[in-house]
């Protein structure tokens, strides 16, 4: 039985008076195996259908409750009561935004029937599609949207007319020189014929040479060189200029498109793989668009004139003259197929070899540390035997192609002769006619065994054209606002409801409830893997928020244009990044046009003043890749310093003590004091010692809040941060020597 | 202003005294923009290397006290300046340059091409193996020869 024959059974039971609340369907049945099956809520009970048709029903009463948990994907929606559980359903997480409709519907019938007030329904916005509340500002659903990413067509290299549309007039310039340069390169084959039976075969029988004849046929072949050769160079030069700028387009317009996309893509993508998709794979196109490409536009022109030239002389020798090409045309199809595969796998292999490069050389110091120098190589080692094994089983095909197409060469050539000797003979066509379509068949032939490369090439290309595509058809899972808001000033308060989110089928965060007021700092508090910093990422909006939303002075996140949104973030992280760059140009890095003196003026505030006077050039010292030749604390206080010429009205830090000593720690405290003062700090910490100045703390515990107050209320509760608290002090003694602390 | 006083003891050294009367001996001058903006931002560090004065540009010291540290900054500063590339060893590195600099002629090993530090548009600090660095303040203005050795390693 299908979902909608559930759904109809259950609807019909319902009485008139009876409305129908809300429904969802459950795919899984108990033993988790693929049934459908359907529940539905009405105004006076809960009906549940099974795959068998089966339907039970339970009435809506005081203290039932609907519980939902989930666990690797598959989500068990149980009905309690005081005494136990009543029933229980499986669904997977797809149905989850129904389901949990249903559940807050069901709680609500509940609390009616309970308190004999009808709650408020809340004002949302649902997405038409999937039922989803929708951010005001937004026209489209974000859960819809992620879901109607279509996988490119095989089409691609056609949609690379996006970057060429902006150079028509110079590619029909560089078409029409092509045409040009092609017709003067059929000139001199054509005038074979007059020579042969104009010149040479009446002196043969005996005539004198007709000087003035000589002299112009050759000058016609001087002319149609100096011709072929001067556009032959213009339609190379242009179409190499056009070529060169649609690929330079496509690389800043996937890095632009690259750098929009949410930390959500790059946490799936490898460096490597990224990195040769914007730089070989571009490359490889323009390579293809200047030279493959025109060269193919070429042959086909040639072949195409040379047809009708071929013709037009006799009809029946260019038939058997152009016999084999269907042929040949045949062959490079079949090619094409077993080609393509081979060459996606290629550039996938290779890839592969960018990447260990890219995983091992910036983590070159844990390679060493562990003596894994011979394991890397080894790693290094087999993935470029894959590259060769994969190029190999390609190599095979592609090198009995062009051998091939010789041997069809000769043998059409061969056919040419046997029959233009038998039409000569029969009178049918003079010798020179036969020569004519000699010479140009010799250039046609020669011509189909290049166009045949066309077949690998394209191939790369459409392969190098759909990795690119790849990236710019991803929607950035943080879309900007269709109707955005804009925040004047920020106060800074910021209040989280219901937040929940969803990394792939984990559940990391839900039910997250928390108001922050302006200039509050709180602490974050919890186990690793507890959820902290998903929370500071979607706050950040970093990621958004599976359900619930986040609101910064009243307004939905969601709804502000995202650079403006984090304009107003400072961010201080555990590892803190520093640009190849001048020191200067690292505090400055969120604000390029901040002068001389606030640079320095931020420094002093985050106490890296004196430190960086003490380098050779001051501010204008070079700092590398990771600023290795600066310690840990040192890069923290840049870091603090970039903070602080923000001005942000938010500020996170993320771990930010974590990775210095506690001498260092010292150090960075006074700047971090300096940076907290009067700014909303969302402060994530392991040590709890760094989170003294915090006004409140959050304890969080596998995705929830589970406890909010300050130091002396939480060690009072002696629960969860007493507990944390308690093994942090143990440590610390057991370091120290000291006997515990006997409670 | 009055208070501060700078001198040069017996030593050569600097010898600053600070406004609550407290002298350092060995204080250095330390540009905090030694390269995008050498006349601005000017500190003087004690031996230990803590900041003792800020000072936004030396046009605004006493001048004998701006004499005294134009003085200290001249010695401490070496940075040649590149007139002209006579030859180089190779193009590919580590390459041997022989080269005119405002300080007389001299040869420069260039370890890498990454030794080259672009500054602006035109400007390149050159660092050779012993990490003395060397300026091209306008790559335009150099003559013809050396702008294409130079040509060949950026």
């Amino acid at each position: 039985m299908s979902f909608d024959d559930l759904r109809n059974r259950l609807e019909s039971q319902l009485s008139p008076e009876e409305t129908s609340l809300a429904g969802m369907t459950t795919d899984l049945d108990e033993n988790l195996h693929f049934a459908p099956g359907f529940l539905l809520l009405s105004s006076r009970r809960l009906l549940a259908a099974s795959a068998s048709g089966q339907v039970r029903e339970w009435a809506c009463q005081p203290g039932l409750e609907l519980r939902r948990r989930d666990h690797a994907g598959v989500v068990t929606l149980e009905l309690m009561d005081a005494h136990g559980r009543r029933a229980f359903w499986h669904y997977t997480l797809g149905q989850d935004v129904q389901a949990r409709r249903l559940m807050d519907a069901f709680a609500a019938r509940i609390l009616e029937l309970e308190t004999g007030q009808a709650p408020e329904a809340p004002e949302e916005i649902l997405c038409e599609r999937c039922q989803n509340p929708m951010v005001p500002g937004q026209e489209e659903c974000p859960t819809c949207a992620k879901a109607l990413l279509q996988p490119p067509s095989t089409w691609t290299l056609l949609r690379l007319w996006r970057f060429a549309r902006p150079y028509q007039g110079r590619l029909l310039a560089g078409f029409l020189l092509t045409l040009a340069a092609t017709a003067f390169t059929l000139v001199p084959p054509y005038l074979t014929m007059p020579l042969m039976d104009e010149v040479l075969i009446p002196y043969q029988n005996g005539q004198a040479i007709d000087q003035d004849k000589v002299t112009l046929y050759l000058g016609g072949l001087l002319v149609a060189a100096l011709m072929a050769w001067a556009l032959g160079w213009a339609k190379t030069y242009i179409l190499a200029l056009v070529s060169e700028r649609i690929g330079a387009d496509l690389r800043t317009t996937t890095y632009e498109h690259l750098q929009g996309l949410s930390l959500e893509y790059f946490g799936g993508k490898r460096t490597g793989d990224l990195m040769a998709r914007i730089g070989s794979e571009s490359d490889r196109i323009c390579v293809f668009l200047s030279l493959h490409l025109l060269d193919f536009a070429t042959d086909v022109l040639m072949i195409a004139m040379t047809a009708a030239i071929l013709i037009s002389i006799n009809p029946w020798l260019a038939l058997v003259t152009l016999l084999p090409l269907p042929f040949i045309a045949w062959m490079i199809h079949f090619v094409r197929d077993k080609l393509r595969h081979g060459f996606e796998q290629v550039d996938r292999v290779w890839a592969d070899v960018t990447s260990v490069l890219a995983d091992t050389i910036p983590g070159i110091r844990v390679v060493k540390a562990f003596a894994q120098e011979k394991r890397e190589v080894a790693r290094f080692r087999e993935a470029n035997n894959r590259n060769l094994a994969v190029n190999d089983r390609v190599n095979f095909v592609w090198s009995l192609f062009t051998p091939t197409v010789t041997l069809l060469t000769e043998v059409g050539l061969l056919i040419v002769w046997g029959f233009g000797i038998w039409l000569v003979a029969h009178d049918e066509i003079t010798v020179g006619v036969l020569a004519a379509f000699l010479a140009y068949i010799g250039r046609f032939y020669t011509r189909l065994d290049s166009m045949s490369r066309i077949v690998s090439v394209t191939q790369k290309a459409a392969s190098g054209a759909k990795r690119i595509f790849d990236i710019l058809d991803h929607v950035s899972s943080v879309p900007e606002p269709t109707k955005p808001q804009h925040l004047e000033r920020v106060e800074g308060s910021i209040s989280i409801q219901r937040v929940g989110f969803r990394y792939g089928s984990r559940t990391v965060l839900r039910g997250v409830d928390l108001d922050i007021r302006p200039g509050e700092m709180i602490g974050l508090v919890g186990h690793s893997g507890s959820g902290k910093s998903t929370l500071v990422n979607l706050i950040c909006r970093f990621y958004d928020v599976t359900d619930g939303g986040i609101h910064i002075d009243g307004v939905d996140i969601r709804s502000l244009p995202v650079s403006e949104y984090r304009k107003h973030i400072g961010l201080v992280l555990q590892e803190p990044f520093l640009f190849f760059g001048t020191i200067a140009e690292n505090i400055a890095y969120g604000r390029p046009d901040a002068t001389r003196e606030e640079i320095v003026a931020a420094a002093r505030a985050a106490h890296a003043h004196e430190f960086i006077l003490r380098l050779p050039h001051g501010y204008d010292s070079l700092v590398g890749e990771r600023g290795q030749a600066l310690s840990g604390g040192e890069r923290q206080r840049i870091s603090i310093a970039r903070a602080l010429l923000i001005d942000p009205k938010i500020l996170i830090m993320d771990e930010a003590t974590s990775a210095v000593d506690t001498e260092t720690e010292l150090e960075i405290q006074g700047a971090l004091d300096n940076l907290i003062k009067g700014r909303t700090t969302i402060a994530i910490a392991h040590r709890l010692s760094t989170l003294r100045k915090a006004d409140r703390l959050v304890v969080m515990d596998r995705g929830q809040i589970v406890e909010i107050g300050n130091h002396d209320e939480l060690m009072a509760k002696e629960d969860h941060y007493y507990r944390l608290y308690q093994a942090q002090t143990k440590q610390l003694d057991e370091v120290l020597g000291l006997p515990p602390a006997s409670a | 202003m009055q208070t501060l006083q700078l001198e040069r003891n017996a030593f050569g050294q600097l010898v600053f005294t600070d406004a609550s009367g407290e002298a350092h001996t060995g204080v250095v001058p330390v540009r905090a923009f030694a390269i995008t903006a050498p006349d601005q931002g000017l500190a003087l560090m004690s031996p230990e290397g803590h900041e003792l004065l800020w000072i936004d540009t030396l046009a605004a010291l006493p001048e004998t006290m701006a004499r005294l540290l134009q003085e200290e900054l001249e010695q401490r500063e070496f940075m040649p300046e590149i007139r002209a590339i006579r030859h180089v060893s190779s193009f590919a590195t580590p390459s041997t340059w022989e080269v005119d600099t405002d300080r007389g002629p001299t040869r420069l090993v260039l370890k890498g091409e990454e030794d080259i530090r672009r500054l602006g548009p035109n400007a390149l600090i050159i660092a050779d193996h012993h990490g003395l660095q060397y300026l091209i303040r306008d790559r335009q203005a150099l003559n013809h020869q050396s702008r294409k050795f130079l040509m060949r390693f950026l």
